[in-house]
């Protein structure tokens, strides 16, 4: 089959099964947007900003397991699309980002849209290629979808000169169902030796406590984490990242662990004697200070990127490999050596009794406790009411800040990639295009974007794409009226200076959404809020922009300062549960 | 520690730039690169010399082995390995009547080879560890050197034991 550059795109998308590409056309991609018209290949979702593309494929990404695929033009097409790259690589959520690049004859000669696309997102990709032969086009194309999506999967950037897609230049065409890279041969399965000797500590164990991350989640790892936790009888907490992994609602689950983490897992962090890491790479918001991070345990630690291991924090016993397939191994092991399903394996039940008993202890601390009786809106009544209304069952992004904060601690996850949110870069504007994707991906379900007012509006455009598409997306503002973990930062750090985190002319969202031709609501009291989720997602194809004034100065507690250890942390004071 | 990180690399424009991007990006420290295709042209040969505590070596290498374009990558300063190293300089000084003697004495007993003679320069091309090719450029005053040129380590395992696909 002989195709241009533009139809082998078209074709491909087709053939590797992407369903969706989010995009925006411009001058360096025109040929492309023409084959895909065409061809009838992809369904294209135009988006009203690139940064709304990268973020909408992310959302489908981390909602599906799927790559996301967003397409974007040269220059500003391509800069604006680097945050949501840049929101992909830190989460490592699979993404295949095409830019149309100026034809290969005049790159370097500053012409019209013309920036240099490879590297300027080379320190946020996985990896990025420059398409200079029509000849190459569909094996890169392979090779970026491959790359993306295998190992620790990531963004990867297609760079692809205008010339390349010529209609008149035409070069066979044949689909590689799959690729073979020298340079690329991530490993899959763990070293047997290592899960053995990681097993054998955890037996021995007194003060176990699982640590999982997004890896369980990227892993498709649930269901053997699940099994492992249970058959050993271990606590379980879970980052920002991993939640919904492991189901909130099990008794052995502490909650989210971190600088927002619970008193009953940050306390078990700190205190255990084995802890295994699963799918998590010790970031800063969980350890808090290095030094008083985890002071007794032996670390395990599985993860399939080696330099992952022992990069901020030493371990003891690292596992390079896939998290199911080590979890799934160890569960194997188990079955081997215990005669029968329901005998203990642990060595010291009663260290592990103790153990428990320990936890309960800290769990009744209630660290999450608040006032629900207040006239004013409590955030977090909000989020256990949203959790209510929809079963649990609700698809959740949010932006970043104190919203994100709520949703985490308060919905409480049971399945994984219910959770969407922008964990590692923190990217405020993430939530409402990364819901488009969620939704388009599970038009059935409902899916809620609880989001602040401050982050809203970095991406509130997008409100044209939900009307186009008609994606029934419920909006869950937040609004305090003031950029919420900046003034908390600012009353507990500065003194209570708050400097530009006051937020002036707020829009009518109300009207806004109606503008764009939703359904607005603005909710001022505790007792109308359940009503008022209720009545929005009674509106089954509807979106519904529902925003809350919530209690102005509301601080999201428990809190690790910055240069605490995990058994530092501060409980919501008494004054602020009234 | 100092570590010469020998690294066989992907032959594709970019791959240089991915590797000297990773250290700036993670504050590591490239003392000196080098960089050539190999026998197999689809393939470069590289040489780092850089700096750091085991913890930091250990990192720079898993992240070196992690860039796609990084086929195959040994740390030449491990326990087990014996290496050797040169650097290649080549190095102009001022040569009035008075001191080519002098010059070409030094340049044997460092065995260098006088490549480039004018009326008032020579030129010595010098091969060995960068601490000869040092101890050689303190042998003059700073005054009497034109120019110096080195081309960054290279280094290469003793024994059978070799870098290659």
């Amino acid at each position: 089959m002989e195709l241009s550059g533009a139809e082998i795109i078209a074709q491909f998308l087709k053939d590797e099964d992407v369903e969706y590409l989010f995009g925006y056309p411009g001058g360096a991609v025109l040929h492309i947007y023409d084959a895909l018209m065409r061809a009838d290949s992809v369904k294209h979702i135009l988006v009203r900003h690139e940064q709304a593309a990268t973020h909408a494929a992310d959302g489908y990404a981390r909602s599906t397991g799927r790559t996301g695929v967003a397409l974007v033009t040269s220059g500003p097409g391509m800069t604006n699309a680097v945050t949501g790259i840049a929101t992909a690589y830190l989460d490592s959520i699979p993404l295949v980002v095409l830019t149309g690049q100026v034809p290969t004859a005049v790159i370097g000669s500053d012409a019209f849209q013309e920036v240099d696309s490879v590297g300027i997102s080379r320190p946020c990709v996985k990896h990025n290629f420059l398409v200079k032969d029509v000849k190459d086009l569909a094996e890169t194309l392979k090779k970026a979808f491959y790359v993306a999506s295998t190992g620790r999967p990531g963004p990867v950037v297609v760079d692809i000169p205008k010339n390349i897609t010529d209609p008149n230049i035409k070069v066979p065409y044949t689909y590689l169902p799959s690729i073979e890279m020298r340079s690329y041969n991530p490993v899959t399965k763990g070293h047997p030796f290592q899960i053995k000797k990681a097993l054998e500590l955890m037996l021995n164990a007194k003060k176990p406590v699982f640590y999982t991350g997004g890896g369980v989640v990227l892993s498709n790892a649930s269901a053997s984490l699940r099994s492992l936790v249970q058959r050993l009888n271990f606590p379980i907490t879970s980052t920002l990242m991993g939640l919904g992994a492991y189901a909130s609602s099990d008794e052995q689950f502490l909650g989210m662990l971190g600088m927002h983490g619970t008193y009953e897992a940050n306390m078990a962090m700190h205190d255990t004697d084995v802890l295994i890491a699963v799918g998590a790479r010790f970031d800063d918001r969980v350890t808090g200070h290095l030094e008083k991070f985890c002071p007794d345990a032996k670390i395990i630690h599985i993860d399939i990127d080696p330099s992952s291991i022992s990069k901020t924090v030493q371990v003891d016993v690292p596992i390079v490999g896939d998290v199911d397939d080590v979890l799934t191994t160890m569960l194997e092991i188990l079955k081997e050596t215990a005669s029968s399903a329901n005998d203990s394996v642990v060595k010291d039940e009663p260290a592990l009794k103790d153990w428990w008993k320990q936890i309960k202890q800290w769990r009744k601390k209630n660290c999450l406790r608040y006032n629900k009786k207040t006239k004013t809106i409590k955030p977090q009544f909000v989020i256990e009411k949203l959790h209510e209304i929809t079963k649990g069952d609700a698809y959740v992004t949010s932006d970043v800040g104190q919203h994100q904060m709520f949703a985490a601690q308060y919905y409480g996850f049971d399945e994984p990639r219910r959770w969407v949110n922008s964990g590692g870069l923190g990217t405020m504007g993430f939530g409402l295009p990364a819901a488009m994707g969620v939704q388009l991906a599970h038009p059935d379900k409902p899916v809620a974007c609880v989001t602040g007012e401050g982050s809203i509006q970095m991406n509130i455009q997008e409100l044209a794409t939900c009307m186009q598409y008609q994606l029934p997306i419920k909006i869950i503002n937040l609004n305090n009226r003031f950029l919420g973990m900046v003034r908390q930062w600012q009353e507990f750090f500065y003194e209570g200076r708050y400097a530009m985190s006051y937020m002036d002319s707020i829009p009518d969202f109300v009207k806004l959404a109606e503008s764009y031709g939703h359904v607005g609501m603005q909710i001022d009291k505790t007792s109308d809020v359940e009503d008022a989720l209720k009545e929005a997602f009674a509106m089954k194809d509807k979106l519904v922009f529902i925003d809350f004034i919530t209690n102005r100065e509301e601080n999201v507690y428990p809190m690790i300062a910055a240069g605490k250890g995990q058994h530092e942390m501060e409980l919501a004071p008494d004054s602020e549960l009234v | 520690m100092r570590h010469i990180i020998s690294i066989l690399l992907e032959n594709e424009s970019g791959a240089l730039s991915r590797v000297a991007g990773l250290f700036s990006a993670r504050a590591y420290n490239i003392e000196s690169l080098t960089v050539a295709p190999t026998e197999d042209p689809s393939l470069s040969r590289m040489t780092l010399v850089t700096s750091g505590s085991a913890e930091i070596i250990e990192q720079i290498t898993k992240q070196l082995n992690k860039l796609i374009d990084v086929v195959k990558l040994n740390d030449l300063n491990v326990s087990q390995v014996q290496h050797i190293e040169r650097e290649m300089m080549l190095i102009k000084v001022k040569a009035p009547v008075s001191a080519r003697d002098e010059i070409m004495r030094l340049s044997d007993i460092f065995r260098g080879n006088i490549i480039d003679v004018t009326d008032d320069a020579y030129t010595v091309e010098l091969t060995g560890t960068s601490d000869k090719l040092n101890a050689f450029i303190a042998s003059f005053d700073c005054d009497s050197i034109l120019e110096t040129v080195r081309s960054g380590v290279m280094g290469i395992a003793r024994g059978s034991s070799a870098l290659h696909l």
